[in-house]
């Protein structure tokens, strides 16, 4: 089974794509140095000329861009070209105080809802398909992004939004939807709620969901995948390169095809800053190629994977990149144990239970404590005190062994953890309010 | 005859039994007795009540929700009566989990609701021993 959106492109060989790419970099270099001042001055700064960029593999000369630079040059700092020929902005939430704000020209638009179009007909979309599209709408790069993309396969689109669960469910099983894009904490939440409203997995008409936005494993792919009986496929992007569509999974479900003829890719050693050769674990970087209003160079996503160019049985040439194996800010440091809440997922969902937690981290007579609140279904659930309180113990054990340190386990009734209709706060360190 | 009785799943957080015992009026039920354990991290909240129907549904948007059954024995309102059920099941070696009591409206009897590891075990041997015990109609009833 093989879906493409844009054939010639997406199984391009590996000479065509380079010569897009070189093609690409060339002119993006001397677009990015001509009209974004805060870059050419790091290019000064290490001798590095525009005329020194010949093909990607100069694009290692180039300097990196970070999360500090974006906050450093808010909001037009890195601006590439006049605010008149600007349509759109999208932003991060923010909810880390580093807020980005990220700027589109309509052809930077149509190359974002190109690359998403490509994950939804990857998924198996046809202008035959009703998307229901539930994540945020607005400044949030999901709801945008899957809409744009929906359009131009030309699925009927419902533009959903996040949030209203009830009605969300209602929208689907009224109007036959097919496909869903939402978080993976969302769509495990549809999950839950049309169990509980008595829906069997084949009792609604969709066959795909494309999730992203947030970490997810594979345990949580298999759990959804059942609770609503379709396939599901992972999607991947941030707001400083486009946002979803950077990167999609096609049907052999084992990492995501980068769109190499807008982005490049490479992983390097986030220490030294060295590119590493493929197959090496390291951090995610980007080139955009082609963008014109926000065209990052070298920007250093702070995700951990692997990039391959194994031969894909789906028949596209493009690189694969991993599921990040977590964030460099998703990591937390406890008792001096790296922990990643990707581990604490992995465990109860290997344990029979939702992925429906919170982890609460704080600091008591200077030592750190590590709060794990886990929801449970109803069928979960004992009257006999002694029997949750045995389910605690035997969860504490399981991630004891996980994770290297000892958590303290709540079980919690179903629904009282806040839900992340547009992303899980799946934690909270209260160690920072004390520092 | 082993009753049905209806225990709720509670975060331990202020509101959250005022809330739930509000559903149950609102839904016109009379609660005819319950217990409450509380614990670290929840509380669970045991009820027998006129329509147990009637408070699932009301309930049904608000957590844990889960029947269970339990066993209403009649008691004499003499001393020494409680005492003489629970050696009974002692004697047959029946774990009990929990128990609380009520008394009857109409009747004004004395009863024992008990939470036992083998319900129909107990049954037999409560009614072999001449204790009576009340089925889901007598507690709809009352």
């Amino acid at each position: 089974m093989a879906n493409y959106y844009q054939p010639e492109i997406e199984t391009a060989s590996r000479e065509e794509i380079l010569a897009i790419q070189n093609e690409k970099i060339v002119k993006q270099v001397k677009h990015v140095y001509e009209n974004v001042k805060y870059y050419r001055d790091l290019m000064d700064a290490k001798g590095v000329k525009p005329e020194d960029i010949k093909s990607v593999d100069d694009i290692k000369k180039l300097p990196f861009l970070s999360k500090a630079d974006l906050r450093e040059a808010y909001p037009y700092g890195l601006l590439g070209t006049d605010l008149k020929n600007c349509v759109r902005i999208q932003s991060t939430s923010g909810t880390t105080g580093k807020r980005v704000v990220a700027f589109y020209t309509q052809h930077d638009i149509d190359l974002w809802e190109e690359c998403c179009a490509r994950a939804i007909v990857a998924a198996g979309g046809t202008n035959e398909d009703v998307c229901q599209v539930c994540y945020g709408y607005g400044l949030f790069t999901g709801g945008p992004g899957l809409n744009g993309g929906s359009h131009k396969v030309g699925c009927l689109t419902l533009p959903m939004s996040s949030g209203n669960t009830d009605r969300q469910i209602q929208f689907m099983m009224d109007l036959n939807a097919t496909i869903l894009c939402c978080t993976p904490s969302y769509a495990a939440y549809i999950g839950e709620t049309l169990a509980e409203q008595g829906y069997k997995p084949e009792d609604n008409k969709l066959k795909a969901g494309i999730f992203g936005a947030e970490p997810w494993t594979e345990e949580m792919r298999r759990s959804i995948e059942k609770s609503l009986g379709i396939k599901a496929y992972d999607i991947y992007g941030l707001t400083e390169t486009s946002g979803p569509g950077v990167a999609f999974e096609c049907c052999a479900q084992s990492g995501m095809h980068i769109n190499e003829d807008h982005f490049y890719a490479e992983i390097i050693d986030p220490d030294t800053g060295e590119v590493l050769p493929e197959g090496s674990k390291g951090e995610l970087v980007f080139t955009s190629l082609d963008k014109e209003a926000f065209p990052l160079l070298r920007y250093r996503t702070r995700d951990i994977c692997v990039l391959t160019r194994e031969k894909c049985a789906c028949g596209r040439t493009h690189v694969k990149m991993s599921k990040p194996m977590g964030r460099s800010d998703d990591m937390m440091i406890i008792r001096g144990v790296n922990v990643f809440p990707s581990q604490i997922e992995t465990v109860l969902l290997n344990e029979g239970y939702t992925p429906n937690y919170q982890i609460v981290v704080d600091r008591v007579n200077n030592s750190d404590t590590l709060d794990i609140y886990v929801e449970l279904l109803p069928d979960q659930f004992s009257d006999i005190v002694a029997e949750n309180q045995k389910k605690e113990r035997s969860l504490e054990i399981a991630m004891r062994t996980m994770l290297g340190i000892g958590p303290k386990v709540h079980l919690v009734p179903p629904h009282s953890i806040v839900r992340s209709e547009g992303k899980a706060v799946r934690v909270i360190d209260k160690r920072k309010l004390h520092d | 005859m082993a009753i049905q009785q209806i225990s709720v799943f509670l975060e331990n957080k202020e509101g959250r039994l005022a809330e739930t015992v509000q559903k149950i009026s609102q839904a016109g039920v009379n609660i005819r007795a319950l217990c409450v354990a509380d614990t670290r991290d929840f509380g669970i909240l045991r009820l027998i009540t006129s329509d147990n129907a009637k408070v699932k549904a009301a309930l049904s948007d608000s957590g844990a929700v889960i029947p269970t059954d339990v066993i209403a024995a009649k008691m004499d309102d003499t001393a020494g009566a409680l005492s003489g059920i629970l050696q009974i099941l002692a004697d047959a070696k029946i774990n009990i989990e929990y128990m609380y009591a009520f008394t009857g409206a109409a009747d004004l009897g004395a009863y024992v609701v008990l939470r036992v590891d083998n319900t129909p075990a107990a049954e037999t041997i409560l009614k072999a021993a001449g204790v009576s015990t009340l089925s889901d109609a007598d507690v709809a009833a009352m």
